[in-house]
Order: C-alpha cells, then structure tokens, then sequence
C-alpha cells in the first residue's frame, strides 16, 4: 500500500498512541503526587481527625464563589475533648464500621455511591437534628433504632435496622462529624446548616 | 461434523474454556436483572423485604453480578479468539481452566455470604471475609486475591500464547491493555480512614477500567468481531485500533478528573477533569463511523446476523450511552447538581448496557454458531429468527426506556434537591416523593420487565438458535497477521 498518506498509516497512528498513552500517565501521576498531598489527614483541604474536638460550620465564601467549611471553637462530640490519636482511631472506627455495614449501597458518601438514601456528606450539619443541644442524642437515637425512629417524609423508606452498638455508634458519628469539615468545592451547593452557636 | 448439533469438537482449546465462561456470564447476566428488579420494586414498595433483604444488598448483587458477568464475558472472548489470532494452541489451557473453576467458585462463596451474612462489625475481619462496602468493589480482600490470582494466570496465558505463536497490532494492544487491567485492581486493595484519598484511589479502578482500559479491551474485541462477521481488512480494523487507543487514552486517562471535583481534592480538576472528559465522547464517534463504514463497505453481507446486529449495536449504544449521557453531565457547573442523583444511575444503566453488555452478545452469537459446527446464521432462518431479533428489540427498548426514565427523575430531583432544597435530610425527601419522580421509578421498573422479557428471550434463543439446520455457514476469512510486519513488533 504504497500510496497511504502517512496519516493514514498503521504505523504512525501505533506510535501516536504509544505517545500519548505514555504522556498522560505522567501527567496523571505527577497530579497524584501533587493532590494526594493536598488531601492527607491535616492539611489544609481535609482537617486532622481531632477536628471532631471543634465546631464545624458551613459558609459561603466570597472569594471563592462558594460554601467551605469553616472550623470553629471548642465543641467536642460528646462533650469529649480526645487527642489526635484517640480521635483517628475512632473515626477509624467509624469508617470501617460504615464500610462493614454497607452504607454506600444507598446512601452516597461524597456524592459517591447508591441514590437511595440522602447524601451523608454533610448529614452533621443537616438542619433535621433539630438544633445543636439536641443533635448528638437524636443521631444515636436514629441509628441505634432507625425502624422505630423513621422520618421518611411520606416517602416510606426506612433505614434497616444495623444492629450498631453503642461504641460502633459513636465511631460512625465521629466520623460523620470529621467528613462534614473536608473541603468539598461547595458540594453540596445551596446547603443550609442546622442552627449552631458561634 | 454434524451441523445444527452442539459439540464441542467444534471448538478449539481456548474456545472450549471460553464457553465455560460464556455460560457463567448469562447466568450472572440473569442475576443482575433479577437483583435489579428487587431493588427497583424497593423504591416503589419500601416495606417489600424490609430489614431481609434490604435495598444496599440487591443494589450491591445487581452492581456486582454485572461487573464479573462482563469481565467473565471479556475473559472468554478473548480465549476465544486467541488460538486463531496467535496461530497456536493456549499454552496453558489446564492452567486457564482452574483459574476459570477458582474464579467461578470465588464468586458463588461470596454472593452466597452477601446474600446471607450480608453485613459484619467494624472490624478487619469484615473486609477480610465478608463485605468491602466500597461501591463496585465490595468484593472481600480475600476474593481480591483470588481475582489477582486469576487475572495473572489469564494474562500469563494471553502474553505467553501470543509470545510463542504469533503478535498481531490486536493482540499486541490487548496484552498491554491487560497489563493495565490487572494492575488498576491493586490500587483498590488496601484500606485507609481518609475517605478523600480512599475515594481517589477507588476511582482509579473504576474509572480507569470502564473508561479506559474496558473500552480499549472491547475496542481489540470489535476489530477483531469486524473482521470475523464482515471479512472487514486486517490493516483496516488495526490503524482504527490504534487511533481509539490514542483518543481513548488521550482523553481517558485524565478525564479521570471529572470524578475528582467533590471529593476533597484541589480545584484545579475542574478544568483538568471538564476539559479532558468532555473529550471522552471522540473515540467513541470514530467506533460508530468505523463500524458503520465497515458494514457499508461489505454491504452488511455477513454470516451472523445477530452478532453483526449486536456488534451494531455495541457501536451506538457506547456512543449514547458512555459518550453522550457522560458528556451531558461531566462539566463541573453541571455537575454541581447532577452528582450523586437518577442522573448518575441514568447513565450508568445506558453506559453498561451500550458499551459492554451489547459486544458480550455479539461474541455469544459467534460463539453458538462455530460450537454447532459452524451453523447458518445468516437470513432465512428457520423460524424467521424472531426471538434473537425480539430479544434484541425488548433488551434495547428495555434499556433505553429505564434511561429515560431515570433521566427525567434525575432532572427532577437535581432541580428540586441539589438546586434549591440544598442537599439536605427534606431536600432529598421533597425530591424523592414528588409525582414527577414516583412517575419515573414506574416507568423504570415496567421497562425493566421489558428488559427482563428481552434477557429470558436472549437465553432461550442461544439455547436453541442454529438447533437442527441444516446448511453451513459461509464465514468470511479472517486475514492472518501479516508475518514480521510492523504489527508484529507492536506488543515486544
């Protein structure tokens, strides 16, 4: 086949896309290197665990066109100031407990995961808990007894019971606690927090 | 050989282990539909197996019956076609076959223990033994283990039948797009608290699997059914291969991005991930304009009606499904609203659907055909071939219809909960219980019947399609790869 125009070629078209294969993977892990430093426990974007000792707001911010969250004062869960490392081991907990009980198959953790539940990305601050005095109770109410304690808003759909102990409870509140205060790029957008002092 | 008569003399090693895969995958074809119609019916009736088997566990079968039964799919099609394109047998066939029963096995144990044991404390062992809980890789690390194990053994035996036979641009492309397959898995194989870093790595295997490297594994699987149904060139499917893999990777890889907008990373992939995932559609309108071009050129004169119909298929519903229905919402002022609603499960059931189920179905039709010896498939058949050609109405019409369904319940709840209800607890009910999406989740769950009417006409149709015909097919020569030619050093 001599008359193929080179960019008709088998040839040229294996190299280009050798080329750019190759080039794209180094563009990708170079960005890894950069975001995943940029997301660690603690750095600016995604709070260290004991960020659940704080107050966590939720605010439009002028600058950037869109609502971040905000760390506030001293607001320990439970009224229990924990270090560092009594803090990530609970939120360890929680996670593996949110993992091991299957959440993300209804309900979407950073937007991610099943649409049959509401979004949990920010569910510490959501307005239902009532006010701030009452939140920590009605949160271990609900997912201690989800059947019993249903608020479907006529929609019918109730939590299932996930038999959660009372540790295993607390674990998923911190951990809910600590992703409500990672900075998300104003997702979910238009969201209005429950009333909170300060 | 008898015509019309189901031997396996008709096949050669690797078509004898691609069969075993092939009836896996319809198997776990019909437990995806049948995990979605449960978990569809929980939208409209709540209480149905309340606290027995709960939404998260049918969604959890459905999304993950579909991903093996696909993968199984894509493992036989390429045992399939290997002895042919390497001009030798397997190398290691009795290797490739315990790697089919551990791997068979694997999925059984934990379907069984989803199905029963369901969910464990939050501890290790959970994740070591019965549920990850991370969408679409719920799998338990143990089964992890397993499916490496079993990717290596398949890979070993594509890379060392090809090494020691002959290479091919298909078969140089398809060995080091496996080499991605296989090593994408591992970063989905360990456990971390930060969900931010966590939700980066999964989205690598997710992503970089069905928007990279399964779209390049089925573009070596299209080129390769071109030439068998059409007789299409070799020279010709192969620099189509070529210029997919440099738009599919070109755009894929970095596309990655538009999955990085909300979770936690930098902002700097709102441009990164818009620009580069808007550019996803591209290699999927060259597939349908090679396809159709091929058909064109060769006057649709081919000898298996049903797979070149699916193949055709394959080409469209990539384009719509992966292409359109990704682009309409991957720009991240879009995005902002759509991400994480009936949107997201729009796309998701038209995607899966067009880009993979679609090819899988074609390679069973070329499959039944050569393991009856080689059976006419072609026009005339003997009762007009309307089950294959309703079965291929009802799955289409099936998926389109859910698609459109759901679409219009993701426009809804976007709207009513992301837009002005914020995304809260009553936002997300006041979006969930208005008319318009109830409407929707109806209208999915009657076209997933339909769909489920297509998938029992599917089985039944390769069961008997070809039963008792009498006349051969006239297949198309599939060219040999050119010895020591350029394609020759494509995969060295």
């Amino acid at each position: 086949m001599n008359n193929t125009p080179w960019w008709a070629s088998e040839d040229v078209w294996r190299k280009i896309a050798v080329w750019i294969t190759a080039f794209m993977f180094v563009v990708l892990i170079f960005l890894t290197f950069d975001s995943v430093s940029k997301i660690t426990a603690g750095s600016e974007r995604v709070p260290p665990y004991s960020v659940i000792n704080k107050r966590i707001g939720y605010e439009f911010n002028a600058e950037r066109n869109m609502q971040v969250p905000v760390i506030g004062e001293q607001a320990p869960l439970f009224g229990q100031a924990l270090t560092e490392e009594e803090a990530e081991a609970l939120v360890t907990h929680g996670k593996k407990v949110v993992q091991g009980r299957n959440c993300m198959n209804c309900h979407t953790l950073l937007g991610n995961g099943a649409y049959f539940a509401p979004d949990l990305t920010k569910a510490w601050l959501d307005p239902a808990w009532g006010n701030e005095a009452s939140r920590e109770t009605l949160m271990t109410m609900f997912l201690k007894d989800p059947t019993n304690n249903a608020r479907t808003f006529g929609s019918g759909r109730k939590m299932p019971n996930m038999n959660l102990t009372d540790e295993e409870t607390r674990a998923v509140i911190a951990f809910l606690k600590w992703m409500s205060s990672i900075d998300t790029n104003g997702f979910p957008y238009n969201f209005k927090t429950i009333q909170q002092e300060g | 050989m008898a015509i019309g008569v189901l031997d396996s003399a008709n096949l050669n090693g690797g078509q004898k282990l691609a069969v075993k895969y092939f009836t896996a995958a319809v198997a776990l074809f019909v437990a995806q539909i049948l995990f979605g119609i449960l978990a569809g019916l929980q939208y409209l009736m709540p209480e149905f197996l309340y606290n027995v088997l709960d939404f998260n566990v049918n969604r959890m079968v459905h999304i993950n019956a579909m991903i093996v039964w696909m993968l199984f799919g894509f493992i036989g099609a390429v045992y399939w076609l290997i002895e042919d394109e390497a001009g030798i047998e397997v190398v290691g066939l009795k290797l490739g076959n315990l790697a089919f029963w551990l791997f068979t096995s694997a999925v059984t144990v934990v379907v069984v223990v989803y199905l029963f044991i369901q969910t464990g404390p939050g501890t290790d062992t959970t994740r070591w033994l019965i549920n990850e809980g991370r969408e679409y890789i719920e799998a338990p690390r143990w089964a992890d283990i397993g499916i490496v194990v079993c990717m290596l053994i398949f890979f070993y035996n594509a890379a060392a039948t090809f090494m020691k036979g002959r290479w091919s641009g298909i078969s140089g492309v398809l060995v080091l797009d496996l080499v991605a397959l296989a090593g994408l898995y591992l970063a989905g194989m360990f456990y971390v608290t930060n969900i931010s870093v966590d939700q980066y790595w999964w989205w690598w295997v997710i992503h970089l699997w069905v928007e990279a490297t399964w779209e390049v594994l089925v573009g070596c699987i299209m080129a390769w059914g071109l030439m068998k149904t059409l007789g299409a060139r070799r020279k010709i499917v192969t620099t189509w291969l070529y210029i997919e893999v440099a738009l599919m990777f070109g755009s894929g890889i970095l596309g990655l991005g538009h999955h990085y907008f909300w979770i936690g990373t930098p902002e700097y992939w709102f441009s990164i991930g818009g620009f580069f995932s808007a550019l996803e559609p591209i290699p999927l309108v060259a597939m349908v304009v090679h396809a159709v071009y091929d058909s064109g050129v060769h006057r649709f004169k081919n000898a298996n009606h049903p797979a070149l119909a699916w193949l055709i298929a394959h080409a469209f519903g990539n384009f719509f499904g992966a292409g359109v229905w990704g682009f309409m919402h991957t720009l991240p002022q879009i995005n902002l609203y759509t991400h994480g609603t009936q949107w997201t499960s729009s796309h998701g059931h038209l995607a899966f659907f067009g880009a993979y189920a679609t090819i899988n179905i074609a390679v069973f039709y070329l499959a039944i055909q050569k393991w009856r010896g080689n059976v006419w498939m072609a026009g005339g058949l003997a009762d007009n071939g309307w089950k294959w050609k309703w079965s291929l109405a009802l799955l289409n019409i099936g998926v389109v219809g859910m698609t459109m369904a759901l679409l219009i319940a993701g426009y809804e709840q976007s709207f009513i909960e992301r837009a002005v209800g914020g995304s809260t607890w009553s936002g997300y009910f006041a979006a969930q219980t208005n008319p318009w999406f109830m409407q929707g989740m109806w209208w999915r769950q009657l076209f997933g019947w339909v769909t489920a009417a297509g998938v029992v006409l599917l089985v039944w149709d390769l069961v008997t399609i070809g039963r008792g015909e009498t006349r051969a097919a006239e297949m198309p020569e599939v060219e040999a790869p050119e010895p020591g030619g350029a394609a020759a050093t494509a995969g060295a």
